[in-house]
């Protein structure tokens, strides 16, 4: 059976809620067919994506019933979640109440035992392999920041721009002026211009962080994933990055997990507490500070 | 311009004069100067160079998967074996009817009363399909290999014991008769490539430039490899692998890509070797020669392309030495090498010379 049809089967199911008939495989087509139908101004990148999400509904992630268990724990517990086209999120809970699995879960990472994590309208992600999730237009910013430090400031832009990330491709790409240019405004965005070409493992912890959400910007990803992304900032530098993501949403759909209740005052606008691997409270900070099985959580036992 | 981007000035100039050194010096001191002259080449020399050329082939590929992939393989003796077989094929069919028992067939086949070639013979006498089998056989056997370990996300240590171990097993392979590539013997006693006798000094001098023109080419080919945007993929995944598939890289092809590229520059290695050395058998792919590659990348410089060529240099260079001089401390010698290099030159004898240019060593 094809995969088309296997998902079209899975589709039909009755306990799924009415979707549109979406029949060729939707990250197949987008990865499958690079050439067809290029956006104009885009026919350069052909298989990467952004495009061919559906968000007609205004809803960009949608968590369905989603578990995982590790060896009998389980670590999410029936999730449901839903994230709107252009919102910022902010999630936070208590150690241990699954932000990270969730994460894990929505760029492949992990594999449900069961539930479904729809990406618009029709992309199923619990189907793809991390580096087509990633094309599809996720990405994930690490606890730990993660950037290529003997490759400078500057490749490591290179090497998440999005482009046609294929062999034959990278052996022969070469960068034109136009990518050199917003290869520079980014680190320009993100105040490491001046560092370009220096070894990235040479930045300071906050530079770190700060290049690592620039590479997820070079991919222009529909939805970032942020894990802690202020942890080891100076107040100075997370004073900025809350003016980054605030300015960030809109073009694109942020989900942040952070500790740091100051940052999150700053920034937030809908916030989901999650614990024991499913969500407690959702709404507006002040009224998710207020409820008292929040506070019982974070203060009591 | 091309060139331009994979070297400086500099370096082409080093380029060349290894050029001069390789087509015109080698050849008059052979050809020209008169065997009575001190300053005459002999053909042992000739030869030797030519062999040595052809361990710094390997060594390059190596240095393309351990240097810049992070990929260790303590099994490339295999790919130059496969690459050696292929070639030996075709030489063993143009001695011709000239061998011991005067049939034109192998030597070894008659002894062993085979009256018809085995298939993996066929078309055996066609130096274009031999010349196809030199890269297709390693090309293959390292695609097939590396799909399946590098799926499997086999990485380090693992992938490197896996490698000894592919190669030690095709090693009791080769060494059955049944196997119809003459059992511990190998292929030997050749006589002509494309109808020309073998021994001549124009032939040797022949195989001896066109191995430095392989060389040449490798070295360029990795350098074009290594300075592309794939190159700096590759270096990431060797430093962070997970970070570049979630940039959206596909790793298991770009690892696969540069294991078969280099398994095919060893297989080519190989079929240059066998003729000039006049013998390959099974021992090519002991663990131990294999073991011995890795340790020219790291003496000369893991990550660098020139560093494995000097390091091959070096080490056959006292080799040579040694094994004439203390025949018996050889191993002795090299495994000090090795732990010394490792310990005290990480970077090896060219990152230690960069290190020395940049001023101050430590």
């Amino acid at each position: 059976m094809r995969r088309e049809d296997a998902m079209a089967l899975e589709r039909s199911g009755a306990h799924e809620p009415p979707r549109r008939p979406a029949s060729p495989g939707p990250i197949a087509a987008l990865l499958r067919h690079p050439r067809s139908d290029p956006p104009a101004g885009e026919a350069s990148y052909g298989r990467v994506a952004g495009k061919g999400v559906d968000v007609a509904h205004g809803v960009v992630l949608y968590l369905e019933d989603i578990s995982v268990r590790f060896d009998g724990f389980a670590a999410l517990d029936h999730l449901s979640l839903a994230i709107d086209a252009g919102e910022l999120r902010c999630v936070i809970g208590p150690n241990g109440a699954g932000k990270t699995t969730m994460m894990d879960v929505i760029t492949g990472r992990t594999r449900p035992d069961e539930g479904r994590a729809w990406f618009g309208q029709s992309i199923d992600l619990t189907r793809y392999t991390e580096a087509q999730i990633a094309h599809a237009g996720i990405g994930r910013k690490f606890q730990k920041p993660t950037i290529f430090e003997r490759h400078t400031a500057f490749e490591n832009l290179e090497l998440a721009m999005k482009a046609d990330k294929r062999v034959r491709r990278t052996l022969f790409a070469r960068l034109d002026s136009a990518e050199r240019d917003r290869i520079a405004a980014m680190l320009e965005r993100v105040r490491l211009a001046h560092s370009a070409d220096r070894p990235a493992g040479l930045l300071s912890h906050g530079q770190k962080q700060w290049l690592e959400i620039a590479m997820l910007l070079m991919q222009e990803p529909r939805l970032l994933l942020l894990d802690e992304p202020v942890a080891g900032m100076s107040d100075e530098e997370r004073e900025r990055t809350a003016d980054l993501f605030v300015s960030l949403a809109g073009q694109h759909s942020l989900v942040v997990v952070e500790h740091d209740m100051a940052f999150i005052a700053k920034i937030a606008r809908k916030v989901t507490v999650l614990h024991e691997g499913r969500v407690l409270a959702e709404g507006p900070l002040e009224s998710v500070q207020a409820d008292p099985r929040v506070i019982e959580v974070y203060l009591g036992r | 311009m091309m060139l331009g981007r994979l070297y400086g000035a500099k370096a082409w100039g080093a380029f060349a004069a290894a050029a001069a050194v390789v087509f015109v010096v080698v050849p008059v001191l052979n050809l020209a100067v008169p065997a009575s002259s001190p300053l005459h080449l002999s053909a042992f020399g000739v030869t030797l160079g030519g062999k040595i050329m052809c361990y710094m082939i390997v060594a390059v590929a190596l240095d393309l998967v351990w240097g810049y992939a992070g990929i260790l393989s303590l099994g490339h003796g295999l790919f130059f074996a496969l690459g050696g077989y292929a070639f030996g094929m075709y030489l063993m069919r143009q001695i011709g009817a000239d061998g011991q028992y005067h049939v034109d067939m192998p030597d070894f086949m008659v002894f062993l009363d085979w009256k018809t070639f085995p298939w993996q013979w066929w078309n055996s006498q066609s130096f274009l399909w031999c010349a196809f089998l030199v890269v297709a056989v390693p090309g293959i056997v390292a695609f097939v290999f590396g799909y399946f370990a590098f799926r499997s996300r086999v990485k380090g240590v693992y992938f490197s014991i896996i490698t000894q171990a592919l190669t030690f097993a095709v090693m009791l392979l080769f060494f059955r008769n049944a196997t119809g590539f003459g059992g511990n013997n190998g292929f030997t006693d050749f006589k002509r490539i494309l109808g020309i006798p073998i021994a001549t000094r124009e032939m040797r001098m022949a195989l001896f430039a066109i191995t430095g023109g392989v060389l040449a080419a490798t070295l360029l080919l990795a350098r074009f490899v290594v300075a592309s945007r794939f190159g700096r993929v590759l270096a990431a995944i060797r430093d962070a692998e997970a970070r570049v598939m979630s940039c959206g890289y596909d790793t298991l092809w770009y690892k696969l890509f540069v294991w078969t590229l280099s398994a095919i520059l060893c297989g080519i290695a190989g079929a240059l070797y066998v003729p000039q050395v006049g013998i390959i058998n099974p021992s090519e792919m002991s663990p131990a020669n294999s073991i011995e590659i890795a340790i020219w990348v790291a003496v000369g410089g893991r990550g660098t392309l020139v560093g494995p060529i000097v390091g091959a240099g070096l080490v056959n260079a006292a080799k040579s030495v040694f094994t004439v001089a203390f025949p018996e401390y050889w191993l002795y010698v090299l495994g000090g090498l090795f732990i010394a290099v490792t310990l005290f030159l990480p970077e090896g004898v060219v990152g230690l010379a960069r290190r020395v240019r940049r001023g101050g060593v430590r």
